[in-house]
């Protein structure tokens, strides 16, 4: 058969021709999503093995544990790690964004230098943040050398460091959704507001943030999610103190050998994603929904 | 208020300059606007008019000249400090607020109480004929062009401006909708009582509802004046040309007509000649260029044209039905297109007299003719 003619078989076959483009994503995703997550979910709920891995059986043990005020503890600290993310995020990225969006021909160099961090390895960048950030480092010696301290400051294995990290990998997340947002924000609305009396931070305020909703929401999702499971920038600028879910989780599957418990442990954080999405699908659809009265 | 010089201007242009990079965008325009008055400014794409009304609103900044607001020099003022309205082309209504919100905007940025706004929205959206009932809470995206027309339209107008701006605002609707917008924004224009500067590049709009047109072209000024004045009196080829359809007939000044004091004689480079009304700069030898509108012709057969008339004897090329009006396509002896409309009596019971091949004469009143400027 000729290539001209599978085309022309693919053309008058709806089903398959979907089912060929469908096809290879699909099982990908079968076999390495939807496969571990069976064997994750079955894991949380089976008996721990001795020298890690799992025995056979049944027990909600492993979520009862969860539950645990040390464990809590960890989830609140991850929540709030989370937020003050997803917000410093927000509050350094939008005026980013919306610089980069007025720049004209500078704006593409602009957006070359966010996307910049990506070249190298987050390892790499997090290890350099130990080097800034630690008794002896760089902007202690500054500070010092500047006559601003005596004393170094402990800026290292603080909730401060996690975080400083957290926003520092996660920046470009919210600034490129929210930068594609105000691109397509339609200049004239602006001289139309301008034309109506509002001042600059009126227009701001009642046009220009209310029609980037959209890519603000966008931006929090990329970077809420993976902070959520975050670890390696606790784990190396947060220390043993600074332990987050990801860091629980990690362990429990490293040193700690215990599977099931690292299974529950993922699955709350799995749980939490999809219900930070669920929440914002249905704020989304009920703003599509509510109309401000006359 | 009033201004020594500006008199009963509200809106005075003078030698205003804009530039992009090199080139002129709007170069040396001067006008005064008087209150209450239907202005419109008129021009091809690129003429400037656009740009001239943006450096009303504020949206530019002149390059040279001032921009009088009532007297005021607003140059450098921003839009928001400046006491107008301004309707669209795209109507720039915002989409995620309900018409009734849109309408609203302007008064909520002046921070007037929530029950006047809510009252004078009523009476804006009532005023361009939409059912506030019906249309407050629907969102731009629910609503047809037309209607997102009056709502742009009511959201200016809801500010009660002394000054409304309307940037060809009904560019995109189709032409019976236009038609009846245009008769509702002439008399919202009398019905308000606020000056109304209008841009459009369809002369027929602006002949229709103006009480003066400046004509632009070439980022200038070309022309201003009444609707009659620019179109029975166009003072260029360009004017004559753009607004409306005219024949031009280049000759030379032979001198005074005989027997006819207030005419000077035309030749035509052809042979022929014809007589048009004398001015100061028709001596002998003088080039000129003379328009002449094709409803302003008559047609007659060889031999019968009145003789106080200018007469050009062609053959009919083509006749064309335009509903109104018949236009007959002639050729002059110098190969030379004139244009003649006669009036549409009903081909069907009293078809017009005239096939293509058919000798004729062109004849018109020395009169009519416009002898145009050098451009």
């Amino acid at each position: 058969m000729t290539r001209r003619g599978l085309l022309a078989r693919l053309a008058g076959r709806p089903a398959l021709r979907t089912g060929l483009l469908l096809g290879p994503g699909a099982l990908w995703l079968v076999c390495f999503f939807v496969v571990p997550l069976a064997i994750l979910l079955a894991y949380s709920v089976m008996r721990r093995g001795a020298y890690g891995g799992v025995e056979p059986g049944f027990t909600l043990e492993h979520y009862a544990r969860v539950l645990d005020p040390l464990y809590l503890g960890i989830l609140r600290r991850t929540v709030v790690l989370s937020l003050a993310t997803t917000a410093i995020c927000f509050l350094l990225g939008y005026p980013t964004a919306l610089v980069i969006a007025r720049s004209g021909r500078w704006r593409n160099l602009l957006l070359f230098l966010v996307v910049l961090p990506f070249w190298t390895s987050a390892l790499v960048r997090t290890y350099a943040m130990i080097f800034l950030l630690r008794d002896t480092g760089f902007l202690n010696a500054a500070l010092r050398a500047l006559g601003v301290l005596r004393e170094p400051l402990h800026l290292l294995y603080t909730e401060g460091a996690v975080l400083a990290g957290l926003v520092y990998g996660a920046l470009p997340f919210m600034v490129l959704p929210i930068y594609a947002s105000l691109e397509k924000l339609d200049p004239v609305l602006l001289e139309a507001a301008e034309g109506l009396g509002a001042r600059p931070w009126a227009r701001f305020r009642r046009v220009t943030l209310p029609l980037t909703l959209p890519g603000v929401a966008a931006g929090s999702l990329l970077v809420f999610i993976p902070t959520l499971g975050a670890f390696v920038v606790p784990d190396l600028l947060g220390g043993a103190k600074q332990m987050m879910l990801g860091n629980l989780v990690q362990n429990q599957f490293g040193p700690a050998r215990n599977w099931p418990f690292g299974s529950a442990a993922s699955f709350l954080v799995m749980s939490l994603v999809l219900a930070a999405v669920l929440l914002w699908l249905r704020r989304r659809d009920r703003g599509a929904l509510a109309r401000e009265g006359p | 208020m009033a201004h020594p010089e500006g008199g009963d201007a509200v809106v005075e242009f003078r030698e205003v300059t804009r530039r992009y990079g090199g080139v002129l965008a709007v170069d040396r325009v001067s006008f005064a606007i008087r209150r209450g008055e239907f202005f419109s400014i008129l021009g091809p794409s690129g003429c400037g008019k656009t740009t001239t009304l943006r450096l009303l609103a504020g949206f530019e900044v002149p390059d040279a000249g001032e921009v009088r607001l009532f007297g005021e020099v607003v140059n450098r003022k921003r839009p928001y400090e400046r006491e107008l309205a301004m309707v669209f082309q795209s109507y720039a209504l915002f989409p995620h607020l309900t018409v009734a919100r849109n309408v609203a905007f302007g008064l909520e940025q002046r921070r007037r109480p929530a029950a006047e706004v809510r009252a004078r929205v009523q009476r804006a959206l009532e005023l361009v004929r939409l059912d506030p009932g019906t249309f407050a809470r629907r969102l731009p995206a629910e609503l047809s062009g037309g209607q997102r027309q009056r709502v742009a339209l009511a959201r200016a107008l809801v500010l009660e401006p002394r000054v409304l701006l309307l940037d060809e605002p009904l560019g995109a609707l189709d032409l019976k909708l236009r038609k009846e917008m245009q008769l509702e924004l002439k008399q919202l224009n009398q019905q308000t009582g606020a000056t109304f500067v209008y841009v459009t590049h369809d002369q027929e709009e602006a002949l229709a509802m103006s009480d003066r047109i400046a004509v632009m072209s070439e980022a200038r000024v070309a022309q201003l004046g009444s609707p009659a004045e620019v179109y029975e009196n166009p003072r260029t080829a360009f004017v004559a040309d753009f607004i409306g359809e005219a024949n031009f007939l280049p000759g030379t000044v032979t001198g005074p007509a005989p027997g006819a004091p207030a005419l000077v004689e035309v030749a035509l480079p052809a042979g022929g000649a014809i007589r048009v009304p004398a001015a100061p700069g028709l001596v002998a030898g003088a080039p000129v260029q003379v328009a002449i509108r094709p409803e302003w012709h008559d047609l007659f057969r060889p031999g019968e044209a009145p003789p106080a008339e200018n007469a050009l004897p062609g053959t009919v090329r083509d006749v064309i039905y335009l509903g109104e009006t018949m236009h007959v396509l002639v050729h002059l002896a110098d190969g030379a297109a004139v244009r003649v409309a006669l009036r549409n009596e009903g081909q069907l019971a009293k078809p017009l007299p005239w096939r293509a091949g058919d000798p004729c004469v062109v004849a018109w009143l020395p009169e009519d003719c416009q002898v145009l400027e050098a451009p």
